[in-house]
């Protein structure tokens, strides 16, 4: 049974007279890490916002159709309950921290669970360590820059264990080297630990070849849904007008993909490509 | 590095002469900054966070002054200039849009600093409507910016600065939240503010951005310029990325991966290497 289950949604915020969701459909399996990608205002961030129950519970709105998270209708769930299965990463991680350390950030969540103390007290050093951020532990979230802030707000979210996570953009306000490492998390936890991902991401080139599929969604509808590479060397995905990575421009521009009926996504897979072929 | 040059007759719109600046004792933000930017130069400002990005431009605008050395905008030493007064010379647009909108509706957030700056009525209805349309804003114009998505926010901050027409233009993060659309369209937005010979500096964590459409590149780690140059020679120097903290753009991982000598940022260059290397299977 999938995961997550998204059955003909469509959603209208109050006060709008056009829809910002149209009828879409998608099923995740558990252990997925699924790329959700698309032109901004396309409706991801309403997407995410859907999927922990956040949309229509607290939104309101014209709500049609069902979404199905760990077995729970969102529209028969309150958010506190849905959020300890779906953990929402957002994209300005200052608006969600509001603790006056980042221990007790952590630890706000399971302590609301009312787990034994021990517990909490494990879980905070685990989501602390995963994230790299147990030196941080005493700091106030204020005084931290933008970057760190954003791995307090997933350490407080992995504290809870949630099955799924859905992170909206959680790199936008990371540097490089630490965008690389969250996502490297990301990876890690979905690999080792079969949390499901389902991540929004504009740069493609970092992320594309970590998803087990991608989604691309265009003005509110479902377009594209399929492997990395199909979606990506796709025409429809060219004329949408995301990222495409530049080993797939240059792959393309070359016509390699049709000569070795390969389709890399990275700088290193092409390279190997090249050479195995050349030889 | 920038070599340090003589006050007297300076030719540079921007300059930092040996600034530093510290929040907390003990500690600099930035440390012996050297640094001059001439007019019509477009300038991307790289590094990790921490490394005295924000810093570096909250002195440009005179938010912050110079602890040691001085900063000179436009021929004003910032330390004798309000910030009112170099906010007409100096346009900052912040990376979290939060922390900029406040007014009622997407049009009154234009009209804010048109009016504050004392334009006439029809000067400033010609540069919001300008503005509304340049930035795919009209059809918001009456909504309050809080509905609307980030990307779209981000582009309200951007069209509430521009239209003031400031000579430097300070863009903190633009192209965060921003699909790929969005950025050519700020790409060829900083190209014609460049052909107006205004003078843009991009901070910015997105290489792929500064390696396709910045010529300059300055560099930051840990409160230094650690590099200060033209961006194909930057970008390419794996010891200098490293230490940096910075992430190489994709082609330039492909240069290295396909040994390519020398490395490049441009796509055509890569397009006609990788066609030769194939070439030379055919043979």
């Amino acid at each position: 049974m999938p995961i997550v289950e998204i059955r003909s949604l469509s959603y209208t915020y109050p006060g709008s007279t056009k829809p910002t969701l149209t009828n879409v459909n998608l099923s995740v399996e558990e252990g997925e890490f699924i790329l959700l990608t698309g032109p901004s205002g396309c409706g991801k961030t309403t997407l995410c916002r859907c999927l922990n129950g956040l949309i229509p519970n607290s939104y309101g709105g014209e709500f049609n159709g069902q979404v199905i998270v760990d077995g729970l209708v969102t529209t028969e769930h309150p958010v506190y309950e849905i959020a300890q299965h779906v953990g929402l990463v957002f994209q300005n991680p200052e608006n969600e921290l509001f603790c006056t350390s980042v221990e007790r950030e952590v630890a706000f969540g399971p302590e609301n669970l009312a787990l034994p103390r021990e517990e909490v007290r494990k879980r905070v050093e685990e989501s602390l360590a995963m994230v790299g951020i147990s030196h941080l532990r005493d700091k106030s979230p204020e005084e931290l820059s933008g970057g760190e802030q954003q791995k307090v707000a997933i350490a407080a979210l992995l504290a809870m264990k949630p099955k799924i996570l859905v992170l909206d953009e959680p790199t936008a306000n990371l540097d490089p080297a630490s965008a690389q490492s969250v996502l490297n998390t990301l990876l890690k936890l979905n690999e080792e630990s079969g949390v499901t991902m389902i991540l929004v991401e504009h740069r493609l080139e970092m992320v594309a070849h970590m998803a087990h599929r991608c989604a691309i969604l265009n003005e509110g509808r479902l377009v594209l849904v399929g492997k990395p590479e199909d979606v990506l060397y796709s025409d429809e995905a060219e004329a949408i007008g995301i990222g495409i990575p530049k080993v797939v421009q240059v792959t393309k521009a070359l016509g390699i993909n049709k000569m070795t009926g390969k389709c890399p996504l990275t700088s290193w897979s092409l390279a190997d490509l090249l050479r195995v072929w050349k030889n | 590095m920038v070599t340090s040059r003589p006050f007297e007759g300076v030719e540079e719109l921007i300059l930092f002469e040996d600034v530093s600046y510290s929040y907390s004792p003990g500690r600099y933000a930035i440390e012996h900054i050297n640094l001059s930017i001439d007019k019509g130069e477009v300038v991307a400002i790289l590094g990790e966070n921490g490394a005295g990005k924000t810093t570096l431009i909250k002195h440009i605008n005179g938010l912050l002054k110079p602890q040691s050395g001085f900063v000179i905008v436009s021929g004003m030493n910032t330390k004798d200039t309000t910030v009112a007064t170099l906010a007409r010379h100096v346009g900052l647009v912040f990376q979290n849009p939060d922390h900029q909108l406040f007014a009622e509706t997407v049009e009154k957030e234009i009209m804010f600093a048109l009016t504050n700056f004392n334009f006439p009525e029809d000067e400033i209805s010609r540069r919001v409507d300008w503005a509304l349309k340049e930035f795919g804003l009209l059809e918001y114009k009456d909504r309050p910016p809080f509905l609307l998505s980030g990307g779209e926010r981000k582009r309200l901050a951007l069209a509430s600065v521009l239209c003031y027409d400031p000579q430097i233009v300070i863009l903190d993060e633009p192209t965060t939240g921003q699909d790929y659309r969005q950025k050519l369209h700020l790409a060829s937005l900083i190209k014609k503010l460049n052909s107006e010979s205004k003078t843009v500096v991009v901070v910015t964590h997105d290489i792929e951005f500064a390696a396709d459409f910045i010529p300059r590149s300055i560099i930051m780690s840990k409160g230094r310029v650690i590099a200060d140059g033209d961006s194909e020679e930057l970008l390419t120097n794996r010891e200098l990325l490293m230490s940096a903290s910075l992430i190489p753009p994709q082609l330039v991982e492909l240069s290295w991966d396909l040994a390519l000598n020398p490395p490049t940022i441009h796509f055509d260059e890569i397009v006609s290497s990788v066609k030769k290397l194939l070439e030379g299977k055919k043979a």
